[in-house]
């Protein structure tokens, strides 16, 4: 390079190296994962800084899990009576017997009556302890009605010792088993239940998202008219419908159809305008510049865009279902004996007298309670997971 | 605004008539009809039944003309305040509805208002401590309430009443003032049963209504006013109570529609617990013994009176709202 004089022109100088944009804005390796990962993967990494949520999540994998293996988890057979137990208080679960660890074992319990009321009492009798047996075989069961078993992870300690940790009801039965049994249905009703009307919320607003004119109109009165109706009169006339002859199995699929017609209302709303404002999105027009068929945009555009939403609500919405099936048991218009679910047993503390006298009775509320909090938290962490860029 | 609430109640027409035509089809579903299962009662109870009287019974309450013509004898009567025959009461079914109605009123505005009282300063409390422990505290406790079911906490409740405060079991008044004209002490009696289902139905619409508060209100606070307002030194309550708030009411107002609903619905399931001389118990009677015309009034009253809770809170919130009036829209 020559020294420059006044009379000649700067040379235009380019470096020959090559260049690399990232020598200069430099990302951290955080912000360069953050900035590759698939919408998927930051949905997770959202997802899992809402602890709570994890937890119930996790909380109700472990519950549906644990349906598919009632049979072996409750510690007796659902329809297993024992009269010498009726009305038998919840029993504790010692340890330690004269200052001695035994490991987790009963006291029998001695029966005595009231002179003058008549009631039952039981009282423990501490003088033996009776060690609880794991992994034996007790009651017989069919196990999802097939397979003949008597495998049980815990088993009362003899025939005569009782093991009733929840108490027994009025035929002598044990309330945690058949509060097991129970989750059964109370648990399927609701996935039953948010799969149609998630089918029928997404055809009749997507439908009506996608015609617009007159069958949106149409479809947004109907919807108008269903939410017009409070939900559990609605609710009440749909099961009054259900014949009495019908085998408890029917009626089980219908409760959950019933369940479904009435809350598709809602899903459908939110379908609606999803696709009515994502059909005005810039990346739509795009794809239609290029040629892309509705169908096309629809299937690949425009689902995914919401689908996330739509499932994070249908999460919320599974306690109304769960919520509205024990209201119609409990109301004996829904599932009855023998089918046993958690609104099946609530059923027995309908009237005051079990409230003062047998309380222990109303412990399938419990499930209830832990299964609606646990949807809701993770219903809440879903939804704000959805929405990964926010 | 005349034009709007002309426009809005027109809307409500089509809307009127869908409700009618859905309920008298759920009334017409079941097999069978009240005949058959009063003659199978008779049956059951070892009587004789005379083919003939009941072939009368079937001309005279119209059980042999098609359905359509049966539609719109009923609704026609609707319009000019005869809701048909009650079968079981034997009693025109505007006789039987009567004080129920106006109890069913009683109970869902009280919780409103008591939800109202509750989830508002709980709401505000949250957005504005956002994220504290107190936050989350209140939220849970709105959640659990959600969470309980409410024909069990009823029970509990009326145990509870009975024990600590001595209150008659069950019913919205001390079964002697039943049936008596209005007076002070029934007035009392009522008060002091209304608290249970109040409560009861209350907490199950809270969780919703404290999330809905805390949401909008953070909406607001995110506003830049509100930074306006705090650089130029309004104090904090004031600072909320003065802008922020007043925005927040909008959504309240309409919020009125969605929630109604919502609470008779609560409303009916707890009033069987607890057998109150609301709808409710009356409802799930005339359903399982098919009483056609009773329950489908009821269910149409019920439906009625969310449309028009709807329609007071859209004409509220276009009074509150000029933009909504101006738009001309409606505004759900």
């Amino acid at each position: 390079m020559s020294t420059p004089t006044k009379s000649t022109k700067l040379e235009h100088y380019v470096n020959p190296a090559p260049f690399d944009p990232q020598s200069i804005e430099n990302m951290t390796p955080e912000q360069e994962a953050i900035f590759l990962a698939s919408q998927k993967k930051l949905m997770w990494w959202k997802f899992k800084k809402h602890k709570v949520a994890v937890f119930c999540g996790g909380f109700l994998l472990f519950m549906y899990l644990a349906i598919l293996i009632s049979e072996i988890l409750a510690p007796y057979a659902l329809e297993t009576r024992n009269s010498k137990f009726i009305y038998a208080p919840p029993k504790a679960l010692h340890f330690v017997h004269d200052g001695e660890f035994v490991g987790p074992f009963v006291y029998k319990f001695k029966r005595s009556r009231d002179p003058r009321t008549l009631k039952r009492l039981y009282a423990e009798d501490t003088r033996k302890p009776y060690p609880i047996r794991f992994f034996c075989s007790g009651d017989k069961y069919k196990f999802w009605g097939f397979i003949k078993g008597d495998f049980h992870i815990v088993c009362p300690p003899e025939k005569k010792v009782s093991m009733f940790f929840f108490g027994a009801d009025r035929l002598g039965r044990d309330v945690l088993s058949r509060m097991i049994y129970g989750s059964r249905i109370s648990l399927t009703i609701g996935l039953l239940g948010i799969s149609i009307s998630f089918t029928l919320g997404i055809i009749i607003g997507g439908l009506a998202g996608y015609y617009g004119g007159w069958v949106d109109l149409v479809v947004q009165r109907i919807i108008e008219v269903v939410q017009s109706l409070p939900t559990i009169p609605l609710w009440l006339a749909l099961a009054a419908i259900m014949p009495v002859t019908w085998s408890p199995i029917v009626v089980y699929f219908g409760i959950t159809i019933i369940l479904g017609l009435v809350d598709w209302t809602g899903l459908a709303r939110a379908v609606r305008s999803k696709l009515l404002s994502l059909r005005e999105e810039d990346y739509v027009l795009a794809a239609r510049l290029m040629g892309a068929s509705p169908k096309r945009i629809i299937g690949l555009h425009l689902v995914p865009g919401f689908m996330s939403h739509l499932i994070a609500s249908a999460t919320i919405t599974i306690p109304t279902m769960i919520l509205g099936e024990t209201a119609l048991s409990f109301l004996g218009l829904g599932l009855r004996s023998p089918i046993v679910s958690w609104g099946v047993l609530l059923n027995e503390a309908q009237n005051i007298n079990v409230v003062a006298l047998y309380p222990w009775l109303m412990l399938p509320v419990l499930p209830v309670i832990l299964i609606i909090l646990a949807f809701n938290f993770f219903g809440d962490g879903l939804r704000d997971a959805a929405d990964p860029y926010g | 605004m005349l034009g709007y609430i002309f426009k809005r109640i027109l809307y409500m027409l089509p809307t009127l008539i869908l409700t009618s035509i859905l309920v008298f089809a759920l009334i017409e579903l079941p097999p069978g009809d009240y005949l058959e299962t009063y003659v199978n009662e008779l049956l059951a109870a070892g009587e004789t039944v005379d083919p003939q009287q009941i072939e009368f019974l079937r001309q005279e309450y119209a059980f042999d003309r098609p359905v359509w013509e049966r539609y719109i004898n009923w609704a026609s009567g609707m319009l000019v305040g005869d809701f048909g025959y009650s079968f079981e009461f034997q009693l025109p079914v505007r006789d039987v509805i009567g004080d129920r109605l106006f109890f069913t009123i009683i109970v869902t505005f009280a919780t409103i208002i008591f939800t109202w009282a509750i989830a508002f300063p709980i709401g505000i409390y949250s957005a504005t401590h956002q994220y504290s422990w107190g936050d989350y505290g209140l939220t849970f406790f709105g959640l659990l309430g959600l969470a309980i079911p409410n024909f069990l906490l009823a029970l509990v409740m009326m145990y509870l009443a009975q024990k600590w405060f001595n209150t008659s079991i069950g019913g919205l008044m001390d079964p002697e003032f039943i049936d008596k004209p209005f007076s002070w002490a029934k007035f009392v009696s009522v008060l002091e049963h209304l608290w249970i289902p109040v409560i009861v139905i209350g907490t199950s619409g809270t969780a919703g209504m404290i999330r809905r508060v805390r949401a909008n209100l953070l909406d607001e606070l995110r506003r830049p006013y509100v930074t306006t307002a705090r650089a130029k030194g309004m104090t904090e309550f004031k600072g909320l109570m003065k802008y922020p708030f007043r925005m927040s009411l909008n959504f309240f107002i309409a919020d009125i529609g969605g929630i109604l609903p919502q609470v008779i619905s609560g409303a009916e399931l707890v009033a069987i617990v607890l057998s109150l001389e609301t709808t409710g118990p009356l409802l799930i009677a005339a359903l399982q013994s098919q009483d056609m015309y009773l329950a489908g009034s009821f269910l149409m009253m019920l439906g009625f009176l969310t449309v028009i809770g709807v329609l007071v809170s859209d004409i509220l919130l276009a009074v509150l709202d000029p933009r909504i009036r101006l738009q001309g829209g409606i505004s759900r």
